[in-house]
């Protein structure tokens, strides 16, 4: 093993399934950095369940991506430069305040439940069996998520306020979600009667934010794989 | 503090859902994630019931003598005078 990046001849599928495993991996990372931090020890509990969950499947997708381009799991996680993410921006984002990490949550959640309901009759069936595990588990983090936001919108009015403005400032980030309108429609129907519940405003459609997926990433990515991949960058092969 | 939600779990269908401990929760459905997120997280469950720890009835401890010591000197309450088969699973 080698600690210089790896270079990856990206065939369209090859890119897919890194968009979609860099996602899963980059936001489990951002929500294990809850241990230890999270407001209860319940929540602590649920949040790492989630990050697990979200590791897990980008394992899986991972694995399959490695397949096809010749790499390893660990190579494709610990060995490729912010550049070569494909992640959407908003997996990125610091996690900020319990609020924001939640309406993340929400917002990509509900997002990758449709993506994971329609791969489900992809022709590329390992895609579909990936799909078929991450789609329930996807499904728990949306449920988790919205219950979460509900709670936070209509609560107290400094817990009404942080979900807002959570919502306000993740709302520009959420366009990189879809690859069409008919997508986002989807998505709308999903988030719009919870943030409705939740007694939030729902942000307008303005400007979005993009770039991930093509690698142009904000500064937070850096230090998060800085901190992700200084291991097995410093000893290369290390093991358990 | 939140309030605080006795957990039961029934692990297998035919079984009876037994008590594995206690969560904080806001409400009932929180109080059923948690239970969720804290007790199965191993393949524990296959249903959890969540109930109000305030909702519970328990005796005194100090009645203990009163309520229980009785039942000691009543071995023909067992039924230990029967030979049970051993293809007889759960009893």
């Amino acid at each position: 093993m080698t600690t210089t990046s790896i270079t990856l001849h990206e065939t369209p599928r090859v890119r897919r399934l890194l968009s979609l495993a860099d996602d899963a991996l980059i936001l489990g990372h951002r929500t294990s950095e809850w241990a230890g931090h999270a407001p209860l020890l319940e929540e602590e509990l649920a949040l790492a369940n989630i990050a697990l969950d979200l590791i897990g499947q980008a394992r899986a997708l991972y694995a399959e991506a490695g397949n096809e381009s010749g790499h390893t799991e660990d190579q494709l996680a610990y060995l490729r430069d912010p550049q070569q993410f494909r992640n959407a921006l908003i997996m990125e984002l610091p996690n900020g305040d319990f609020a924001f990490t939640i309406a993340r949550l929400l917002l990509v959640s509900a997002a990758s439940d449709l993506v994971w309901q329609t791969t489900l009759d992809e022709p590329d069936r390992a895609l579909a069996a990936i799909a078929a595990k991450a789609g329930k588990e996807t499904a728990y983090h949306l449920r988790h998520a919205a219950e979460w936001l509900i709670r936070l919108g209509d609560g107290t009015d400094e817990s009404h306020q942080r979900a807002q403005s959570a919502i306000d400032r993740l709302w520009p980030y959420t366009g990189e979600l879809f690859a069409t309108s008919a997508e986002r429609d989807a998505w709308n129907a999903v988030v719009e009667p919870i943030v409705t519940r939740a007694t939030l405003q729902r942000p307008a459609d303005g400007w979005m934010q993009s770039g991930g997926r093509s690698g142009r990433h904000t500064e937070h990515l850096g230090h998060l794989l800085a901190e992700m991949q200084v291991l097995p960058r410093t000893y290369p092969g290390a093991i358990w | 503090m939140m309030p605080l939600w006795e957990v039961f779990i029934r692990s297998r269908n035919g079984l009876a859902h037994k008590h594995v401990g206690s969560v904080h929760a806001a409400d009932a459905t929180m109080a059923l994630q948690a239970a969720r997120d804290v007790y199965t997280r191993r393949g524990e469950g296959l249903s959890i019931w969540v109930v109000p720890s305030v909702a519970i009835t328990a005796s005194d401890p100090a009645d203990r003598d009163t309520l229980f010591e009785p039942t000691g000197s009543k071995i023909y309450r067992h039924p230990t005078f029967y030979q049970v088969p051993d293809d007889v699973g759960h009893m």
